[in-house]
């Protein structure tokens, strides 16, 4: 009984810092940019499927698949907000909504062209095998995810807080018009925020995808997801997205065992409501809309 | 007789900050009073505490003898004060009359007598032949006299302005202070907040004077001008200016 | 947002709305069977449309699950009628009173601590996804597998809301007048003045009595009343409803994008706006379809919104009225663009 707690435990962790990731990077977009990444479903569908490719066509292993998807979305991301986002960011929300569902129904349409609606499967050997710590067995794909996560996060802290451009992001995410007025390149850090943003979504896809068979409908799917965590963290910030994430890990583990695995977002969901009840800016939130 | 207002020992706390420091004073039912002081001297948060957007931190303010301190700022316009706002926050969309008609749903909901009573307040403050204009074409000496009509639409008995001479040039100042003297004499109570100190010597008939949060001296604006520690902080340096 | 000033509606507005109904109303009676169908479709997510754009272009607040109240509203209707055989005209009562109850709720449970903009917005699908995985669970209202309407038989009834195609077409485009009406009416009301004004400048509006916190909950919960109907009448057109279809994230998209590419606020926009989005949508599909691509429709539909966005920043019914005073009026679009730039 003791074992199947830790197990679950276990499970819902690893799946947390994955959901942590997905949803650090929504929330590094909004901290800065204070615009919502409607698309972000369709990036992490984006990794999922370069996960996919890498395994299925090349034999490319699941973690080098995940950095270059990464890389990949990093591009993406950083031309979509040169091209595209940075006019709207001033524009109300209802107009950024709109365009980023356009974006995430852009991305969702060319994936389903170019790999049909049916959900591809993974092929990796590691969503079959697992390795014994003590008592407690954790699968190894979600093991493989969870440490690969987790070093993205220290990545990515690391950067934020120690590198001359992590500060720039830092201080624009503070104070937009005093970064402006100090001379930051605000062009290159929006740009580079939503790079960040759309890596960490398109990482994380690639790194669960042999738990996910790659499907262009899962888009709402993550968006919701990713949602979910960053409310319940408070929108805006770091260690809010990993409490956040942690804690839809958990209760989306425990739902499985102790109710039905269908229940499982019904829980998330029933936890967000209480979270706005009680907290609605969520554990971290930031003060200003 | 009770007073229109009275604090009593109000202060204001922002974090270390000590904006408004145990002000006390009494408003009587009419004339125009000045709340007077340099900039940073706690005016306008004073003014924020009168009209319920902050609540004191200690002290209590009362209206008409009741408490209103703590009310939220639509509870007290409906009791009777009105306010304008130093940076004029017309609601763009709208034409003129329609942004004085909000003030006067706060008393009705018939949209003919909400906008009867605009264009009384319009005609009060001169703006009358403007009042199909848009926001965007009005001048700055208009835009303040459009705070103050919004203002008076909601029927106050005590009207709150804050600094709605800033900015203006004399000629324009003197028509502003001749609108007010007018109102007045309808009967309005009438708290300004200015820091143009020759405006407020014209105008009103009592000053507060604020210094660093607390009120330094009170009285005519002849007291006022020979008050020494007001001199020597303040009034030297302005009238000079 | 938009810089409108349509203060009075003119009588040539009125005519012009009038004969615009009067010629929708003889396509009723000559159009295919597709189109009619289509059409039907177009004016109950313009009906939904309008109540979604009261509440952002009055009352400033954004929803981005407003097939939370669609659902409630078709729900109500589909299990009063199929459970208890009672007529759709109590659903539509009762989805009213429930939808504007939720909508309060949600209102004061977010307004209490302040919460707005995209806070609020991204509360209002939260809530909408959580009863959509509530209701696919929840036997009584069929989960999953949904709730039939008995298929149509005998003559059209208006009091059982039951008829043919045809019948619903005019039912929809009766209601997309009832609509039309009610934001006219709304906006001439004191609610349409306060709600603008607390829309503009909350702070500033509760300078003036406007009791905001109140009338956004009064905003939120009329919407969602005005949605729910919308629902019902949905349910009954498609002669079912299942949780994914009717509260889902897709509904709520559908249901804005047709205001905001119209042009948000304006008694016209939704109409106009969803008469292009959803056909295109369709028309889209068409063509993927045909091409068997399936995944075109989504590029292209996805590539029209973003262009509609771009190049319209205040939607099609704005960008043909300043068109049209540039042809008839040079003076005065001179002065709508002069304001253009300002803003």
């Amino acid at each position: 009984m003791l074992t199947l707690w830790g197990n679950v435990l276990a499970s819902g962790i690893l799946m947390g810092l994955v959901y942590g990731i997905i949803a650090l990077g929504l929330t590094i977009i909004f901290g800065v940019i204070r615009i919502v990444n409607f698309a972000h479903g369709a990036m992490v569908v984006f990794g999922l499927y370069v996960g996919y490719c890498a395994g299925a066509w090349w034999g490319i292993p699941t973690i080098v698949a995940a950095v270059g998807a990464g890389a990949l979305l990093f591009v993406f991301g950083y031309g979509l907000e040169t091209l595209v986002v940075k006019r709207f960011v001033t524009r109300p929300h209802h107009i950024q909504f709109i365009l980023f569902i356009g974006i995430s129904l852009v991305l969702s349409g060319a994936q389903l062209i170019a790999f049909g609606p049916d959900p591809r499967p993974s092929v990796s050997h590691l969503s079959f095998e697992t390795i014994a710590v003590g008592p407690i067995r954790l699968d190894l794909a979600r093991l493989q995810a969870a440490t690969v996560a987790a070093v993205m996060i220290l990545a990515l802290a690391g950067f934020l807080k120690y590198s001359t451009f992590g500060r720039f992001i830092r201080a624009a995410a503070d104070n937009r018009l005093g970064g402006l007025m100090v001379g930051l390149p605000i062009p290159k850090i929006y740009a580079t925020t939503f790079g960040i943003g759309a890596a960490c979504a398109g990482g994380a896809g690639a790194l669960i995808s042999p738990l996910f068979d790659a499907q262009p409908f899962l888009a709402v799917d993550f968006t919701l997801l990713a949602f979910v965590t960053v409310i319940v963290g408070g929108l805006g910030s770091f260690v809010g997205a990993l409490v956040g994430g942690l804690t839809i890990g958990l209760t989306e583990a425990f739902a499985a065992l102790l109710f039905a695995p269908s229940l499982k977002s019904a829980l998330s969901y029933g936890l967000l409501m209480i979270v706005l009840i009680v907290r609605p800016r969520g554990f971290f939130g930031a003060k200003e809309t | 007789m009770t007073d229109l207002l009275e604090l009593d020992g109000v202060s204001r706390r922002f974090g270390g900050l000590l904006a408004v420091d145990n002000v006390s004073f009494r408003l009587k039912g009419e004339g125009i009073t000045a709340l007077v002081g340099p900039n940073g001297a706690g005016k306008t948060t004073c003014f924020n505490l009168i009209a319920g957007a902050l609540p004191p931190t200690q002290g209590s303010i009362r209206f008409g003898g009741e408490i209103i301190s703590g009310f939220p700022a639509e509870d007290i316009c409906r009791l009777g004060i009105g306010r304008t706002f130093q940076v004029v926050r017309p609601m763009r969309d709208m034409t003129v009359l329609e942004n004085v008609m909000i003030g006067a749903f706060s008393w009705t909901r018939k949209v003919s007598e909400a906008r009867d009573a605009a264009r009384e307040a319009l005609d009060m403050v001169g703006l009358g032949p403007k009042a199909e204009a848009g926001i965007s074409r009005l001048t700055l000496p208009d835009r303040k006299m459009l705070e103050t009509a919004k203002a008076l639409s909601t029927r106050p008995r005590l009207l709150l302005l804050d600094e709605v001479m800033a900015g203006l040039r004399p000629p324009e100042a003197a028509a502003v202070v001749a609108v007010l003297r007018r109102l007045a004499e309808r009967g309005l109570s009438i708290l300004l907040v200015e820091h143009v100190m020759r405006i407020v010597m014209e105008a009103a008939e009592h000053v507060i004077v604020l210094h660093h949060g607390a009120k330094i001296a009170e009285g005519t604006p002849r007291y006022i001008v020979s008050h020494p520690e007001v001199v020597a902080g303040y009034l030297g340096e302005a009238f000079r200016a | 947002m938009q810089k409108k000033r349509d203060a009075l509606p003119d009588r040539g507005a009125v005519l012009g709305c009038l004969a615009a109904f009067a010629v929708l109303a003889m396509l009723g009676g000559v159009l295919n069977p597709y189109l009619i169908s289509l059409l039907t479709i177009v004016f109950l997510f313009t009906f939904i449309g309008q109540s979604w754009s009261i509440m952002l272009g009055l009352g400033g607040q954004l929803s981005i699950g407003h097939a939370l109240f669609v659902g409630i509203g078709a729900y109500s209707v589909a299990v009063l009628n199929i459970r208890y055989g009672l007529s759709p005209w109590f659903g539509l009562v009762v989805g009213m009173a429930l939808a504007a109850t939720i909508g309060a709720t949600l209102a004061w449970l977010s307004f209490r601590f302040e919460v707005r903009g995209i806070y609020f917005a991204l509360l209002t699908i939260a809530a909408a996804e959580f009863s959509r995985v509530v209701f696919s669970g929840w036997e009584f209202v069929g989960g999953m597998q949904g709730l039939f309407f008995p298929a149509q038989s005998g003559p059209n009834s208006f009091w059982m809301l039951r008829g043919d195609a045809r019948f619903y077409y005019f039912v929809s485009l009766a209601a997309v007048l009832l609509g039309v009406s009610a934001t006219a009416l709304i906006r001439l009301s004191f609610l349409g003045y306060v709600w603008r004004a607390m829309r503009d400048d909350e702070d500033a509006s509760r300078a003036l009595g406007v009791r905001t916190f109140l009338h956004k909950i009064l905003v939120v919960s009329f919407s969602g009343a005005w949605a729910a109907i919308g629902g019902g009448l949905l349910a009954l057109v498609q002669g079912s409803v299942f949780p994914d279809s009717i509260m889902g994230m897709g509904i709520s998209v559908d249901i804005l994008v047709g205001p905001i590419v119209g042009g948000l606020g304006t008694a016209f926009g939704p109409l106009i706006g969803t008469l292009i989005t959803l056909p295109l949508d369709h028309l889209a599909s068409a063509i993927g379809n045909k091409f068997g691509i399936p995944g075109l429709n989504n590029v292209g539909y996805g590539l029209a919104l973003i262009a509609a966005v771009w190049l319209l920043p205040d939607g099609i019914w704005p960008a043909i009225v300043n068109s049209a005073k540039s042809i008839t009026r040079l003076s005065w679009f001179g002065n709508l663009q002069m304001e253009q730039v300002k803003k």
